[in-house]
């Protein structure tokens, strides 16, 4: 393997690692917030019990989050050196932002939140509680505003001299649309994971007959949390397939396996075979119109298929490579007026011709069969991206079914009048990680081969270290994440099989007990 | 506001930003250090790590803030040191993210054998990035063999071990010792009983080597080869460091306090802080505060030599990164420079109120009272 391939996998490792802690954190710390809440509102101890009970199991899973964020901090700077170069101007701000705004008030708080619950007001313990959550979720919208101008790039131009993009309207990078809806729909996504891990971890103590009070309290509040978060991450789903669709026409045309335009409103594709060679998809089953309206909002405006926006990506080749050669001259020349002005007029392409960079260093000089080879490198892994999406989607529309049933259940209470339902909930622990996982790779694999759609492909992002180091760290980084993760599930199995008893040190107050006047 | 002020302005936060981890996550990095000896029981090392336990996780933001702002403010640099320096970074790396977990599980457990293994794990996290924060400064000193194409894709040729030369390790050496006088001064305001005392008693031992360390770091770097720029740089231009020249001279780096003495302030506040350290042994605040002015005079006192170069190259001096040529955009640096005003202050405020409600000295008793919910 290159570097390139290296780097990506090692990103792709420690960027999915990573991700299996924070949607935890997004959900629960809302969660915590709620039943602390409820404990202040009412003064009843099981309340303030279970906020500390599933607060153990928080933080262990934010010990991971925090061991696991700290590669990512400084990864772009490790392995993507030129990425860093090109568009730190841009992409730098809403790291360093985040850091300042949420990161900050989140780490510090977490101390207190553990630390001072006998140093601090039932009141200023709450207000810590919902700050530390605020905060997690501050966190993910500037980590979303970086991700989502890496979809879409707005609000930046090149700038010749300094060779890089720079900031033009950071109004425009921070209301970008793409981030919006990202950020909306990935933190949705945590409260999912948050809710069916309370649900799951509740549902396998009323199955032991253990802790029911807590369990059921806590289920209560999972089932109604949960689908309130189940439909809004299907319905802001939605919403992040029709900007997708603003810019990333080539990542909705590939997720749907459409590999030519059809007349609008397209169809969508419910199930099917793609097949990269042919560019076929056999054994289709289609619904139609509903691509149309989700991509498009409308019922004329055709979608593009995969076939023509590779004729569309060969134009702008070809206009790109104009622009490089113009670019070219102005480094020997920075004064050349007739240069400057082409390399403006194209400028918009010129990323387009950095896709040639893999066949040929004067990329001005491409021959038409490498032009035609780098249009068809902008079509991502099709079956990938088409199955992921199609099980993501399944699993949320799950979610929404599963937490209905325990909000009626709940609503009846019933909650532990059936072992199938409790059984179900146990066992749909996984699912909600899953879902994130094939999010993230519909949303990064299917940016591919850019990293930078439009403006800089992956393969031109990286380092100029060794593969052997690339090698090394991501070697390094698998085994030592691995055995933090068992480490990891280990604590977390005993802590759940140990109960709220155990975890806390003390029995959990009985329901009904109130608390005594301070 | 021009972009002349705005660079020197991020060249001061960036100052501000390395000595706020320093001085923050510093004390928790000598903390850790000393965990295996000031501590000799599993309970001694509760109250050692409990000193830190709650505050360590807001004070390792001042790391991330840091990259971040070097990523936002400083690309160049973000991109040519961080993987310029890949290895080393990976060290550093792969010991930071011992701690969170050190923390947090090492209670988790009553096993002898796995608290053992995360005490080893929190020395060494502890240690190693002490260790190469300090190499990598000493690196700038001597420069690193990097230069750029016409693209300002980086092309270097460093390796871990010639990271590792005399003077590097030299300033590694100076980082551990302040750091660990800064942890020592820590645990004697905050740890009770045995711990606190031994770490007192480190003190005296601490600050001797830092000093010793520090001087001779001083004087060796008056006789090494600094740099200077020989064109003239528009210190307004284009972020591009292909647009100048730059040479070695000898003692190069003592050039900035020739012109300017005033400059010798920074030294003197590291050897003050020092002196506050070890003479206030029996007023542990106030020590804690003269230790923390350690930190602050060696940055300070880094930066000055240094400026206006950030990373200099050792195999192409013209193309090593100047505060002139390596920032960000004017708008960048402003709208930065305006979030940095608004949230820099909320930062220290509520951080503050933090360090006031966890007030008081580590007691073993109290440990015992909550087993399950301290560390």
């Amino acid at each position: 393997m290159d570097i390139v391939e290296l780097s990506r996998l090692q990103f792709a490792i420690t960027a999915l690692y990573h991700f299996l802690f924070v949607p935890l954190t997004l959900g629960l710390s809302i969660l915590l917030g709620i039943m602390e809440t409820v404990y202040v509102m009412t003064g009843r101890e099981i309340w303030r019990d279970m906020t500390k009970f599933w607060g153990a199991l928080f933080g262990i899973n934010f010990a991971m989050g925090v061991a696991t964020g700290i590669t990512m901090e400084f990864q772009f700077g490790t392995n993507w050196a030129y990425y860093s170069h090109y568009v730190g101007d841009v992409f730098g701000a809403p790291l360093a932002i985040e850091g300042m705004m949420a990161f900050f008030l989140e780490a510090t708080f977490i101390g207190l939140f553990f630390f001072a619950w006998n140093k601090l007001s039932k009141v200023s313990h709450l207000v810590v509680t919902w700050c530390l959550a605020v905060a997690s979720n501050l966190s993910a919208l500037w980590i979303l505003i970086a991700n989502g101008w890496m979809q879409f790039p707005v609000g930046a131009h090149f700038n010749a001299a300094t060779m890089r993009m720079e900031v033009s309207n950071f109004m425009e990078v921070l209301f970008n649309p793409v981030a919006q809806a990202k950020f909306v729909h990935t933190v949705s996504a945590g409260y999912v994971v948050g809710s069916v891990f309370v649900l799951a971890v509740s549902a396998y103590y009323l199955l032991r007959g253990r802790h029911a009070a807590l369990a059921k309290r806590s289920m209560t509040v999972a089932a109604s949390f949960g689908l309130a978060s189940a439909l809004s991450v299907v319905v802001l789903g939605d919403e992040s397939g029709y900007t997708a669709g603003l810019n990333q026409q080539m990542k909705i045309a590939a997720v749907e396996a459409m590999w030519n335009t059809e007349p609008a409103p397209a169809s969508f594709t419910v199930f099917g075979i793609p097949d990269l060679k042919t560019h076929t998809t056999e054994y289709e089953v289609k619904v139609p119109w509903v691509l149309g309206l989700i991509a498009t909002r409308s019922a004329d405006t055709p979608v593009p298929g995969i076939n023509q926006l590779v004729q569309a990506a060969k134009t702008r080749i070809k206009s790109g490579m104009i622009a490089y050669d113009a670019l070219s001259k102005l480094k020997t020349d920075r004064t050349d007026v007739a240069a400057r002005k082409t390399l403006d007029a194209h400028v918009a392409d010129l990323g387009y011709a950095l896709l040639l960079k893999r066949f040929r260093s004067d990329v001005q000089n491409a021959t038409p069969a490498e032009i035609d080879a780098a249009a068809n490198s902008t079509v991502p892994n099709v079956p990938v991206l088409f199955w992921s999406f199609r099980l993501m989607v399944g699993l949320g529309f799950y979610f929404i079914a599963l937490f209905a049933l325990a909000f009626w259940l709940s609503a009846k209470r019933k909650l532990d009048a059936h072992r199938l339902f409790l059984q179900v909930a146990f066992w749909s622990l996984p699912l909600p990680w899953i879902a994130a996982e094939l999010g993230w790779i519909v949303a990064e694999y299917g940016r591919q081969p850019w990293v930078i759609e439009g403006v800089l492909p992956t393969a031109l992002g990286v380092s100029s270290t060794t593969a052997g180091n690339v090698l090394f760290s991501l070697i390094g980084f698998l085994v030592f994440y691995s055995s933090l993760l068992v480490a990891d599930v280990y604590l977390m199995v005993k802590y759940i099989r140990l109960g709220p008893d155990g975890t806390l040190g003390h029995a959990v107050a009985p329901p009904f007990s109130r608390v005594p006047a301070e | 506001m021009d972009y002349e002020t705005l660079r020197l302005i991020w060249w001061a936060l960036l100052g501000i930003l390395l000595i706020g981890l320093a001085i923050m996550d510093g004390f928790d990095l000598g903390t850790a250090i000393l965990l295996p000896f000031v501590g000799r029981t599993d309970l001694e090392r509760r109250v050692v790590i409990n000193t830190v336990g709650p505050v360590w996780e807001g004070n390792q933001v001042w790391l991330i803030l840091g990259g971040g702002a070097i990523f936002a403010a400083w690309p160049l640099l973000y991109a040519a040191a961080f993987s310029g320096f890949y290895l080393a970074m990976f060290l550093v790396l792969a010991a930071l993210i011992l701690r969170p977990v050190g923390f947090k599980f090492r209670s988790k457990l009553a096993s002898p054998l796995w608290r053992n293994w995360w005490d080893i794990a929190l020395f060494i996290g502890g240690f190693v990035p002490a260790l190469v924060f300090g190499v990598a400064f000493g690196n700038l000193f001597v420069g690193v063999p990097f230069s750029f194409n016409s693209d300002l894709r980086l092309q270097e040729s460093i390796t871990l071990l010639s990271l590792l030369n005399p003077f590097a390790l030299l300033a590694g050496l100076v980082s551990v010792a302040m750091l660990v006088l800064h942890g020592a001064t820590w645990l004697s305001l905050k740890a009770d009983g045995p711990p606190g005392a031994r770490a007192r008693a480190v003190v005296p031992y601490a600050a001797l080597a830092f000093v010793l360390l520090f001087t001779l770091a001083g004087i060796w770097v008056r006789e090494m080869d600094g740099f200077h720029i020989t064109s003239v740089l528009a210190p307004d231009g284009p972020s591009n460091p292909l647009f100048k020249t730059a040479a070695r001279v000898t003692g190069g780096w003592w050039a900035n306090y020739t012109l300017h003495p005033l400059f010798w302030l920074a030294p003197l506040t590291a050897y003050l802080g020092v002196l506050v350290a070890v003479l206030s042994r029996g007023r542990p605040l106030l020590a804690w505060v003269g230790s923390a002015l350690v930190p602050l005079g060696v940055i300070a006192t880094a930066g000055l030599s240094l400026f206006p170069f950030l990373l200099p190259s050792s195999t192409n001096p013209d193309m090593s990164l100047t505060v002139w040529d390596a920032s960000s955009s004017k708008l960048t640096l402003y709208i930065m420079l305006g979030c940095t005003a608004i949230f820099l202050p909320i930062i220290l405020a509520y951080t503050g109120w933090a360090y006031r409600v966890l007030r008081g000295p580590v007691k073993a008793e109290t440990i015992m009272s909550d087993s399950h919910g301290n560390y």
